[in-house]
């Protein structure tokens, strides 16, 4: 990744750029690559989503202006950021351009989308631009050692995740710099906080010698660059347990494993191309006799859109009759269903299972 | 009502000339007394066409009380106009309607026309299908000569009261003041008092009705009426004070006189059989060809010598010895001939200027528009459309437009739905013109629009005069005169939009463009000074483009303000900036603008909540 040097280099070189252009008289113009699902493709081999050729240029024009200074503004900001090695989050960006006179923003997704659009333009990831999300990444607890630093003193320090307690370790908003000590054989990505509460509080995690992480909902960049490293760099799998459902599938999972079309340009390193979908599988509704609900109108849509625009649906056949069957049912499942056998039947009996049999996974 | 009134004439005449007939056969059979045909005969009597009336008030708008008031003074305002324009006086007209008790009205009016002779007075007044419109062929508001007759028999009905009218002729003449009834069984005047008297108008005729009325305001009050009188005249002056003591001054804003009407002959094409055959009876003529010469207008005696060839009979024919097989012969003849359109000085259009010049007076809109169409013929009488359209000001954006229909310079408020105007303009695609419109509906906008039919004969759906039937000739040049008014609209909507853009940009300019050279100056370090020049250059980049901008734009959009969509430059330039308008057509860019307003980003495609 970006050294801060480099980052600003990279700044410096586009900043000229557009300053020879305005003073010879010509219209300056940004490119910026096209994030979006139809601009993505996906990459089997290094199973991630790659970004596409599209770009948009956006020329200054009377009518760009406002969104070219806003840009430009933007822009100065994150050169500050950096060269004083500070950061600041998307909210504080935000009511930093309140200082812009007319070209402030008047609401964060404004400033948001301006942000993401510089960060496209240079390939980056936020981060490297000083920015950081509101959110932190995510919850672990089990066989971890996450080796971090002191902020103030920089002295190396050791957190043990087995030693949280009923708490848990939380990943930071940035992980490049964190090592890592493990010996754990998988990692359980989980979707609720609930299922993940109870597994802990059973220390489900001693068990069976892995790791447990709690995604709550669409992880964020930082718990997939998390997931990323453990996978890459301890060589441990990464099996995903979320609810039976098109959001479960296709927007949790898909963008833990593939990437998403609005990080396009990063995906490369902010996604986990190594992970496996445990559960619940539309056949583990059948199998399990699980009680459902009716698949909403929304899910039927989210499917459809899959099959139509999402090439990660488009690469795998198994997937498409996964999503079809779902869509016959009209049913889905949520994890937390599994009490109907017995509050623990969950680590009892589901988890050894699906453990014990490959097959019943999803790609 | 005229034609029942015909009608009926007709059968009294049969009886009339047959008498011997019916005599002769039924005295064959027997016993008068066993023939039920006599017993009936004995209740079969004349009826007057004021007894008619009587029980028949709605065919001429007395239908209810509310209307009731608004006819009697639509009638005695039409004769007021009428009769100053006939006299080349500028009009100027006092009406007052004065509440007596519940439910019962004075209303007055007062002209500056050349008044009434003595002698005519009662028969004007007070005999039903008396005056002087119905047997010429010129424009004219009235047409049959039973409106004004029609509301003082309406008055006596409902209140007992005679009609007053004083009128002065000359201011060497003095002025006579009559108190008049209808004798309703004879359809005759009854003078109830007539006297001389002082009255210190020059000229003039003035007439008090007292009647059972309702004074209401609203869409087709007195108020309104008198309103669109005002803007379809405004060569006039109406002065004008309701039941509530409330006056309002209509002002002329047009000095001149319309051209006067010219009577003319009936043209061929427009003659039916009947009319034929009593014109051939009552001639003088000697010759068939100079009857139709003489009788007709546009008919010389090469047109008269074709027609009576192709009738197979002889141009020396005496017209009265002409049966009615070859009268039958003579309309087909004149059918196949061909006759130049008849003569339009019997028309008095009142102009498209002076139409908008009075809807500019009593509608307070940012634009206006008017047209005038050539005359054009239906069924052998020539007509005239004008058109006139107020846009934008205080007029309401969110409803249908206004629609003001006149006919022969005199507004219509009733039957809206039935008028040939309402169908020509439901009939024209108003998208085109910058209004919103679903199919077969009026268009909604902040508009008004006003249709003037002038003709020597308006074809009116009932003897109320209410709506104008649907000839396809005349709803075609109603649609051509809407459809250049609608060109008109269209190109100054396209003006504003266009103004619009031009300051919007220039804001856009001032407030932006110093913050991209503050942010440069921070990315790059730039002392003030070059900041100073970073900023002059980017806003000569920015007027560059900004006089592409206007250049293009300055080149008049095609005639219907829609150009094909799509003729925009490179797909590069179409992504670069959506809001850029220079290789556009009018029409594409004006939509995107205004969709695009105030956001200028590129919408991008979210589908999920990735942080």
């Amino acid at each position: 990744m970006m050294m801060n040097e480099e980052m600003l280099k990279k700044i410096r070189e586009l900043s000229e750029g557009l300053y020879n252009k305005i003073m010879h008289r010509s219209k300056p113009q940004l490119s910026i690559p096209v994030r979006a699902l139809s601009n993505v493709e996906y990459n089997k081999q290094d199973g991630y989503f790659e970004i596409g050729p599209d770009k948009k240029t956006r020329a200054l024009t009377v009518n760009t202006s406002k969104t070219f200074a806003q840009t430009l503004r933007m822009l100065a900001l994150s050169k500050n950021l950096v060269e004083t090695d500070d950061i600041a989050t998307k909210r504080e960006a935000y009511y930093v351009s309140k200082n812009w006179g007319d070209a402030r923003f008047l609401e964060q997704p404004e400033s948001d989308m301006v942000m993401d659009d510089i960060e496209a333009m240079f390939m980056v990831n936020r981060e490297q631009l000083g920015f950081i999300p509101e959110e932190k990444g995510g919850d672990v607890s089990g066989r971890l050692i996450v080796i971090d630093a002191d902020p103030e003193t920089g002295k190396e320090i050791r957190i043990d995740c087995t030693k949280m307690g009923t708490g848990a370790y939380s990943i930071p908003s940035s992980v490049e710099h964190l090592k890592f000590d493990t010996n754990a054989e998988f990692i359980l990505a989980i979707e609720t906080a609930g299922m993940y509460q109870r597994l802990v509080k059973h220390a489900y995690w001693k068990k069976s010698n892995s790791i447990l992480i709690s995604l709550g909902g669409v992880p964020t960049r930082a718990c997939r660059r998390f997931i990323r490293r453990l996978s890459d760099e301890m060589k441990i799998p990464v099996y995903v347990f979320t609810d039976g459902d098109p959001y479960g599938y296709l927007n949790i999972y898909r963008t833990l494993k593939v990437g998403s079309g609005n990080a396009a340009h990063i995906n490369k390193y902010f996604c986990v191309p190594k992970a496996k979908y445990f559960g619940i599988t539309p056949q583990d509704i059948i199998d399990y006799k699980l009680p459902t609900h009716p698949l909403k109108d929304i899910d039927i849509k989210r499917v459809r859109d899959g099959f139509k625009n999402d090439p990660f649906v488009k690469a795998y056949p198994e997937w498409q009759k996964a999503l079809n069957q779902l869509v016959s049912m009209k049913k889905r499942a949520e994890q937390q269903a599994l009490a109907q056998h017995g509050l623990n039947f969950v680590i009892t009996d589901y988890l050894p299972d699906k453990l014990a049999n490959p097959k019943t996974w999803l790609p | 009502m005229a034609e029942k009134a015909k009608k009926e004439e007709k059968n009294r005449n049969k009886n009339n000339l047959f008498p011997e007939n019916s005599s002769g056969s039924n005295g064959g059979n027997g016993q008068n007394g066993d023939i039920i045909a006599f017993e009936l005969a004995k209740k079969q009597q004349e009826i007057s066409i004021a007894e008619f009336f009587e029980k028949n008030r709605h065919l001429l708008g007395f239908d209810n009380k509310r209307k009731a008031l608004l006819t009697a003074i639509k009638e005695a305002a039409d004769n007021s106009l009428d009769a100053c324009e006939e006299a080349g006086i500028l009009p100027e007209v006092h009406v007052e309607i004065i509440e007596m008790s519940e439910e019962k009205f004075r209303i007055s009016v007062m002209d500056n026309g050349p008044g009434i002779v003595k002698e005519q007075i009662p028969k004007i007044f007070a005999k039903l299908l008396y005056g002087s419109k119905f047997h010429t062929l010129k424009q004219a508001r009235g047409q049959q000569g039973i409106g004004i007759s029609a509301a003082a028999l309406y008055g006596q009905l409902t209140t007992g009261r005679p009609i007053r009218i004083i009128s002065k002729i000359s201011p060497n003449y003095p002025a006579y003041y009559y108190e008049l009834q209808i004798d309703t069984s004879r359809n005759a005047p009854e003078i109830i008092k007539q006297e001389e008297r002082e009255w210190d108008a020059a000229h003039g005729t003035k007439i008090e009705i007292d009647l059972e009325a309702i004074y209401q305001k609203g869409d087709q009050s007195v108020d309104e009426y008198l309103k669109e009188t005002a803007i379809i005249n405004p060569h006039a002056t109406l002065i004008y004070t309701n039941s509530k003591a409330e006056q309002f001054i209509f002002a002329r804003v047009v000095n001149e006189l319309p051209p006067q009407a010219k009577e003319i002959k009936p043209h061929p094409y427009g003659v039916e059989l009947g009319y034929l055959i009593k014109m051939l009876r009552n001639c003088e003529e000697r010759t068939l060809q100079s009857f139709l010469t003489r009788e007709f207008s546009r008919v010389g005696a090469g047109t008269a010598k074709e027609i009576c060839e192709k009738a197979a009979l002889l141009p020396n024919t005496k017209p009265q010895a002409i049966e009615r097989n070859q009268a039958e012969k003579l309309i087909s003849a004149i059918r196949q001939t061909k006759i130049i359109a008849p003569p339009t000085d019997c028309l008095s259009p009142i102009g498209a200027k002076n139409l908008e010049n009075g809807l500019r007076k009593e509608i307070n809109a940012e634009f206006y528009t008017s047209t005038a169409r050539p005359p054009s013929v239906y069924r052998g009488k020539p007509f005239i459309i004008e058109c006139a359209i107020a846009y934008g000001g205080k007029l309401k954006s969110d409803k249908a437009v206004t629609i003001m229909r006149f006919a022969n310079k005199v507004p219509l408020l009733y039957q809206q739905g039935a008028c040939a105007t309402t169908k020509a303009i439901t009939t024209t695609n108003w998208k085109a013109y910058g209004l919103s419109q679903s199919s077969g509906a009026l268009p909604v906008g902040p508009c008004v629009i006003a249709l003037h039919l002038a003709s020597v004969w308006a074809p009116f759906t009932s003897e109320a005069k209410e709506a104008i039937a649907h000839y396809p000739e005349i709803i075609k040049e109603m649609k051509l005169a809407l459809q250049e008014c609608g060109r008109e609209l269209t190109r100054y909507v396209n003006k504003k939009y266009r103004v619009n853009d031009a300051i919007k940009k220039k804001s856009y300019i001032e407030k932006y463009l110093p913050h991209i050279a503050i942010a440069l100056k921070e990315l790059l370090s730039l002392s003030e000074a070059d900041e100073k020049k970073l900023e002059e250059a980017i806003k000569e980049i920015l007027e560059k483009t900004r006089q592409i901008e206007s250049l293009s734009e300055g080149e008049e959009a095609p005639d219907d303000g829609r150009a094909p969509l799509g003729i925009s430059g490179s797909v590069e330039e179409e992504l670069e900036d959506v809001g850029k308008p220079e290789e556009d057509s009018e029409g594409h860019k004006r939509k995107k603008g205004r969709k695009r307003q105030g956001e200028m980003d590129e919408s991008e495609e979210f589908e999920d909540n990735d942080l």
